[in-house]
Order: structure tokens, then sequence, then C-alpha cells
């Protein structure tokens, strides 16, 4: 009975979609207690071949083995019952209800036909406590930033008593804080017995917290690894199908006038006195803590966020943008932070997405050119390596990664000046990664200016000239040349908060 | 490639699926009383229609911009009751301008209200339907108008000929093709699309979407305006109320077309069509001397049909 040493066993799935073999031959094994990486390229069927498990797709061949019975479940609610949770890669919490009713929809605990509000709340509070977050259950969710958002979304999972909990990309907008109080909960809920399956991209992250991993490609099994035993070098070569020199390309061209200058920017109780530059030719970081008020000053300066004082300057032109609309024109691009609300319109086609910013340029006559639209998805398809069955595939069906890239194109057709990259590689695998930093890099070779904001430490180090520290709604410190370092950037978030 | 053309194929044959189902009922009417198959009562149906064709061109652009608008109902009172008094007043070629000036201002006002003030476009607009349909009771006294002159060239919208083809018709089409080519090909149809789908996503992209709101309002109204100068001049003069109850024919029109009630897509020919199978049905039960009132039931049930399918359609999505 080799199948109880098992929790779960997922053999040999196949899953096809109109025109893409998304699954084809992937496996999985997990034991009790074990917290599995999966790992592969954006686009490689991770997050579909979890949600083969949970039943909200249904494999077209292969064999699930869960607490050793064949299973196949028909819907995510029968994956749920049976201990199945899933938090998934694009946050699903509804904006307008609060963070409990979010924790235990379609289960709200009731006294006769009344909800029980506060045993709910109750239940929503305890589960937060337990991943020390500071969220409570009566807050709405529309009012929460994303990286506490997704710890709702843990809790939830945490709350629901999983058996297997699945965590897509968990990460991706969390604090390093948070990341270590969900590193604490991976391995209370390990000690219990609880198998983890963690999709990530971050190699140290998978180094840290997890016994083995599965690494898929195209759809396909590679191989299951046992962490210990092998180096990232392996792993990466498994994932790719080659090795990677270096991770990181900082822009080495020449720095020309001041594109951007920014002074005394203010928004009551977001932003004091924000004053910077950027200039042709290179790329300035933003480091700081989630909610320093990185991404508040770029909407500031792109005209949708209206700021009480301060000036900005665009190549020597004072501006003051009323809208997105002028900022475009003068030559700004910003890819945002969060994809599906702001970046994405989720249900029209790749080309339509990409060219959505850059429409007025595209035209022949009066008319937008389609044939150009096409012509300029076909470009940047290349340029990014997007995986993507076709152009006029809806967006909604890519992998995130693969979303990401579409946008940044949307941003780089229009030919901007400056361009403003709001954690661009958020959900990126290593690969592309790489490949948007080398992108960022020629940008500002080409002459470009570009500013990053990241929140991953080596990202910022690796690709910025300078870097600007922010917390708590100011500008701390500018570090360029030898002062970035790690220290100085710690040091410099940390201020006043 | 191949997935572009088999999935614009599904579309295809959806969208003929509705003119299908039209030609049918239309067989079944023409089966039970041959005068239905006559050229005259062929050309009644599409002069039938124009209004609601017109004012549904219009229609489809508030719909795929995320909106209803109810008030254009009460509007096309309003601009009935307008051309026909300017028309005595200030001759022909001023008060269709003037009509068309203020069918366009109805819609500044609501989509100003929903676009820049974010109201709820249903009450808003049930809003704007009242005040409509009592500023044109105002304006109009409450008395049905007529034009002085009867045999005034501007009568010829409603009542001429070119050939066998009636000059609204025409009317008709032409207008619904530019609202077509404008909003399948240029920058701003591009945009009142994108908006409809994602309005955050828009306010980022160097898309002004509140502004883009506000102007599916116009079109909206514009079009409601050339209907009225299209109803009022067939019978030479306007009843306060004529416009009463066109909206849900409207609307109706815009679902049957299949636009997506959360707004995103659409599209005018199949508006064109909704308004015709309505055209057909609504001919039909005149013709065989039937009820209003099943009318109303037998609309009901079609947009009710609509309607589920619509959820159905995105249902699917969702899931996936
Ligand atoms: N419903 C769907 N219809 C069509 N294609 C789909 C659908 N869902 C996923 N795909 C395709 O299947 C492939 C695998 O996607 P999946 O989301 O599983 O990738 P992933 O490994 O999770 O990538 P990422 O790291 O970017 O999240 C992609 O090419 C994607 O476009
Ligand atoms: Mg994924």
């Amino acid at each position: 009975m080799a199948n109880t040493e098992y929790l779960l066993q997922m053999k040999n799935i196949v899953k096809t979609f109109p025109g893409v073999r998304a699954l084809d031959g992937a496996a999985i094994t997990v034991k009790p207690g074990e917290v599995v990486a999966l790992c592969g390229e954006n686009g490689a069927g991770k997050s579909t071949l979890m949600k083969c498990l949970y039943g909200s797709y249904h494999a077209d061949e292969g064999e699930i083995i869960y607490m050793g019975q064949r299973v196949d479940f028909k819907t995510p609610d029968e994956g749920k019952e049976a201990g199945i949770i899933m938090v998934f890669q694009e946050l699903s919490l509804i904006r307008d209800l609060t963070v409990a009713e979010n924790m235990f929809l379609g289960s709200l605990p009731h006294k006769g036909f009344a909800v029980d509000w506060k045993k709910l709340n109750d239940d929503a509070n305890a589960a937060l406590d337990e991943l020390n977050s500071s969220v409570r259950g009566t807050d709405y969710v529309r009012d929460l930033p994303i990286s506490q958002q997704q710890m709702v979304e843990i809790a939830r999972g945490v709350a629901l008593g999983a058996k297997i909990l699945i965590l897509d990309e968990p990460t991706s907008s969390l604090t390093e804080k948070e990341v270590a109080a969900l590193f604490e909960i991976i391995r209370k809920l390990k000690a219990q017995g609880v198998g983890i399956i963690y999709i990530s991209h971050k190699m140290d992250e998978i180094f840290e917290i997890c016994d083995s991993a599965v690494v898929m490609r195209d759809g396909k099994f590679t191989g299951q690894f046992v962490l210990k035993d092998i180096t990232l070098d392996t792993l990466i070569q498994a994932m790719i199908g080659r090795t990677m020199d270096n991770y990181f390309t900082k822009a080495n061209g020449v720095v020309g006038e001041e594109v951007l200058k920014v002074e005394g920017l203010s928004v009551p109780g977001v932003l004091k006195d924000v004053s910077f530059n950027v200039r042709k030719g290179e790329v300035v970081g933003f480091y700081g803590l989630v909610g320093a008020g990185r991404s508040e000053t770029m909407e500031a300066i792109f005209g949708v966020r209206p700021y009480s004082a301060g000036t900005i300057t665009l190549k020597g032109e004072q501006v003051k943008f009323k809208g997105s609309k002028e900022a475009v024109k003068k030559g700004i691009g910003f890819v945002t932070e969060d994809r599906k609300q702001t970046g994405l319109l989720l249900p029209k086609s790749c080309r339509e997405n990409m060219a959505l910013a850059a429409l007025p340029n595209i035209k022949k006559g009066m008319f937008v050119d389609e044939d150009k639209t096409l012509e300029i998805y076909h470009k940047y398809e290349k340029i990014m390596d997007i995986k993507s069955p076709s152009p006029e595939q809806p967006i909604v069906l890519l992998s995130g990664g693969n979303q990401q890239k579409v946008i940044i194109g949307k941003w780089l057709c229009m030919g901007p000046d400056l361009v403003i990259l709001d954690e661009p590689t958020r959900g990126i695998d290593i690969g592309a990664k790489s490949e948007i930093h080398k992108l960022v890099a020629s940008l500002a070779e080409d002459g470009l200016a570009v500013i990053v904001i990241s929140s991953e430490m080596p990202e910022i180090m690796g690709v910025s000239n300078r870097i600007y520290t922010m917390a708590a709604g100011r500008i701390t410190a500018e570090l360029s040349g030898d002062e970035i370092t790690e220290e100085n950037l710690m040091r410099n978030i940390m201020v006043g908060a | 490639m191949q997935d572009k053309k088999s999935f614009d194929f599904v579309r295809f044959v959806k969208s003929q699926m509705l003119l299908v189902a039209g030609i049918v009922i239309f067989l079944i009417f023409g089966m039970i009383e041959h005068s239905f198959f006559t050229q005259s009562n062929i050309i009644n149906i599409f002069r039938q229609i124009a209004v609601i064709a017109v004012m549904g061109a219009g229609m489809t652009y508030a719909i795929i911009g995320g909106n209803f608008d109810l008030s254009v109902g009460s509007l096309l009172s309003l601009c009935g009751s307008v051309i026909i008094m300017s028309t005595n007043k200030m001759g022909p070629v001023a008060a269709i301008v003037f009509t068309l000036f203020v069918g366009c201002a109805s819609g500044v006002v609501t989509g100003y209200i929903c676009g820049y003030l974010h109201l709820n476009s249903m009450v808003a607009t049930l809003g704007m339907m009242n005040v409509l349909q009592a500023l044109t009771l105002l304006y109009s006294g409450g008395n049905f108008v007529s034009l002085d002159n009867p045999d005034i060239w501007i009568v010829a919208f409603g009542q001429g000929n070119l050939g066998i083809v009636p000059i609204s018709v025409i009317v008709m089409i032409i207008f619904c093709v530019i609202y077509g080519i404008i909003l399948t090909r240029t920058v701003y149809g591009h945009n009142v699309k994108a908006v409809g789908t994602n309005p955050m996503t828009c306010k980022y992209s160097g898309i002004n979407d509140n502004w883009v709101v506000m102007t599916t309002f116009i079109m909206s109204g514009l079009a409601t305006a050339v209907a009225a100068i299209l109803l009022a001049t067939r019978g030479g003069g306007a009843q306060p109320t004529m416009g009463l109850g066109y909206e849900f024919d409207v609307i109706t029109a815009v679902i049957l077309g299949g636009a997506d009630l959360a707004g995103g897509e659409g599209s005018i020919y199949r508006t064109f069509v909704g308004a015709l199978v309505i055209g057909i049905m609504k001919t039909g039960f005149v013709i065989l001397g039937m009820s209003v009132y099943y009318q109303y039931i037998a609309e009901c049930i079609i947009i009710l049909i609509a309607v589920f399918l619509d959820l159905r359609a995105k249902g699917t999505v969702r899931k996936s």
C-alpha cells in the first residue's frame, strides 16, 4: 500500500483548451506535512494543474488519488468540501463585502435565518490573528491594499480547515514582514500534517520553505526534486532548459538631460513634500514598504490622483495633468501595480489590450488601423516572448505572467519618453524576468527615462542606476553608485515607520 | 489565425440566428395572413422600425458604455413637439438644427450626471424621463401640435418616397451605417467599448473615461432627435406623449442584438436586426388584429429569453 504514504498523487494529467495543450502529462505528489513547490515558466500550466485538482477544470486524461482514493471533483465546492483549498493568484475577493463575509462566503454562520455576525467576525478575527495580520473581519475589502487582501485570502484557507492548501504565488504582493508571518503559518500547518502546494517564481522562497519541487515545462512533468539535494542552478536548468548567468542587467548608457523633475509634491494624508528627478537614459528605482507612497507619487504625476501642492516639470515644461490622457500624450507610460483592476480589459483580446493606450497614434486616415495593431502585437510578442495561442485570445485566458507582458507592451508601443513600471515583474518567471530587466536597461540606453518601483530588494538593486527610498509618504534618501547597499536601503525605508 | 476565423464564424452564425428567427416569424405571420407578404406591408415594416432602429443605434452606445438610457422615450416626445413647433416658427432648416441641439443637450445633462457625477444610470435616466416628459407638456401646453403648413418640404422625412423606398428608411440606413462605422472603426468607438469593459483600466490608459461615458449619452440623445424628426413628420404633428414606452422597444432591440448588458460589447448591425424582429412582430400582431396587450406580453417574453441567453453566455465565461 504505497498509496497511503501520499496525501495526493496526480498522474499523467492532460488538459486541452481550444488551440492550447495546457497540460500534457503533468504530475505531482504531496505527502502529509510536506511543502511542495510547483515551478515552471509563465504558461507552463501550474495554475491549470491546480484547477484540475480542486474541481474548477476537469482533466481530459489522468488520475488523481487523494487520501488513498481516486477522486474526480466536478466543482470547486466538492474540492473545498474534501479539504482542498486554493488561494488564487489573481485576487478574487468581493470588494464591497467585509473581510469576514468574504472569508465565509457560502458558509456564513447563522442563527435561524439571520446571519450570526458576532460569530462570523470572531471566527474571521481568530484566523487573521493567527496570521499576525492587523486586518479585522469588519474591514471592507475595497479599503485594503493588495497585500492585505492577499493575507485575507490565505486566512480564508486557514479558516476553512484545509487538508491541502494551494498557494498560487502568495507572496507576489506581500511585504517581507507579511512573508515571514506567512512562512510561520505554513510551518504551523505543516506540523499539523497539512500538505501545501506552493507556486512561486521566487527561488529564494522556494528553497527556504519547501521540501521538494515539481518542475513543469510546456504542460509536462519534468521532475520532482528533493530541494536539500539540488542547487539553484539545477532547478533553473530544469525549468527553463538552460542556465542563467546574470539575473540583472543595469543600464549603462549616456545620461542626458532631465526628463522629469518633481518638487514638493504633497497629497494630504498620503504624500509629504516629495522631490526627485529622472534623467534621460537612466533607471531610477523607488524602494520602500508597501504603503510608503511610491505608487501614489506616480499616480499624482500621471494625473490620476489630485495633489495639493508641488510642481511637476516634464521635459522643461511645467505640467499639471487633469487625467492620464494628457500624461500619455506628453509621453508618459505607466504599468500599474494592480493588473486586474487598472491594467487589463479582461474579456478583450491580447491585441486590443496592447493597442489600448496607443490607439490615437495607430490610425489610417480617420480610422483605427487594425493591421497595424496586429503588427505591433507581433512585434512585442516576439520581443517579450508572449505565449498566447492567438492575438485574438481573450487576455483573461492567458497565464498571469503573460498578461503582464502584454501590459508592458501596451506602454512600450506608444513610444514614451518616460515609463513608470510599478512592480513590473510581479508574477513573472525568472527567465522572463531577466528578459524584462534587460528590456528596461535597453530602454534606458535608447534614451528613455525609466522609473521602477519594486518591493524586491535584489531587483531594485540590480536594475537601478539611482534609488530613492520612501517611507510614510516621504522621500527618505537618494542613493547612487556605492551607496546602494542592502543596509542603506533597509535603514532608509524604516525611517519614521 | 485558424482560431480567429472559427471565433468570428461562431459570432457570425449567432448574429445571423436572430435574423433567421426574424425571417421565421415573418413566414409564420405570412402563412396565417397572406397580405403580410405584400410589398406595401414589407415597406411598412421598415417604415415602422426606422424610429426604433435609429434610437437603438444611439442606445447601443449607452449600453456598450455600461449604462442604460431610460430617458429616450420622453426625449422623443420633447423633440417631436420641438420639431413641429419650431418649424412653424423658424422654418424647417433652423428647426432641424434646433431639434438636434435639444437632443444633444439632453444627452449632455444625462451624460454629465452619469459620467462625471457617477450616479447610477437607471436612477438618473429614470429621473430624466420624468423631467423631459414634464418639459414636453410645458412646452406644448399639453396639446397636440401640428404643422401650420402640412405640405412644407420637411414632411418628406416622414412621408416621402424615393422610388418605392420611404425616405425615413433611407435616413435610417444612412444613420445606422454612420453610427456603425464610428463604433467599429474609430478610436472613439474602440474607447467606448473599452470604457464599458473596465473604466478603471481606461482611466489609467490615457482615456478620459468620464468624458467617453458622457458622449455615449449624447450619441443616444442625437439619435433620438433624428428619430423624433422621422416620427413627427410622418403625421405632420406631435402628441406630447408620442414617445411613451419607446424606451422599452429600443432597449429590447439592443438586448435582442446581443449587446453585453454589463457593457463592453455590442453592434449597431445586430441592434438593427433586433429592431427588425420587433417591427415584424408589431406589424404582425396588428395585421392579425390581436390586442396590443398580447404584443406587450410577447415582447416581455422575448426580452426575458434574450437576457437569459446573455446571462448564460456570461456564466460560462466566468467559470473558465
Ligand atoms: N480557460 C483557458 N482557455 C484557454 N487557454 C487557457 C485557459 N486557461 C489557461 N490557458 C492556457 O494554458 C496555459 C497554462 O496556463 P497557466 O495559467 O496554468 O500557467 P501558469 O503556469 O500558472 O503561468 P503563470 O506563472 O504565468 O501564472 C497558458 O498557455 C494559458 O494561456
Ligand atoms: Mg499561474
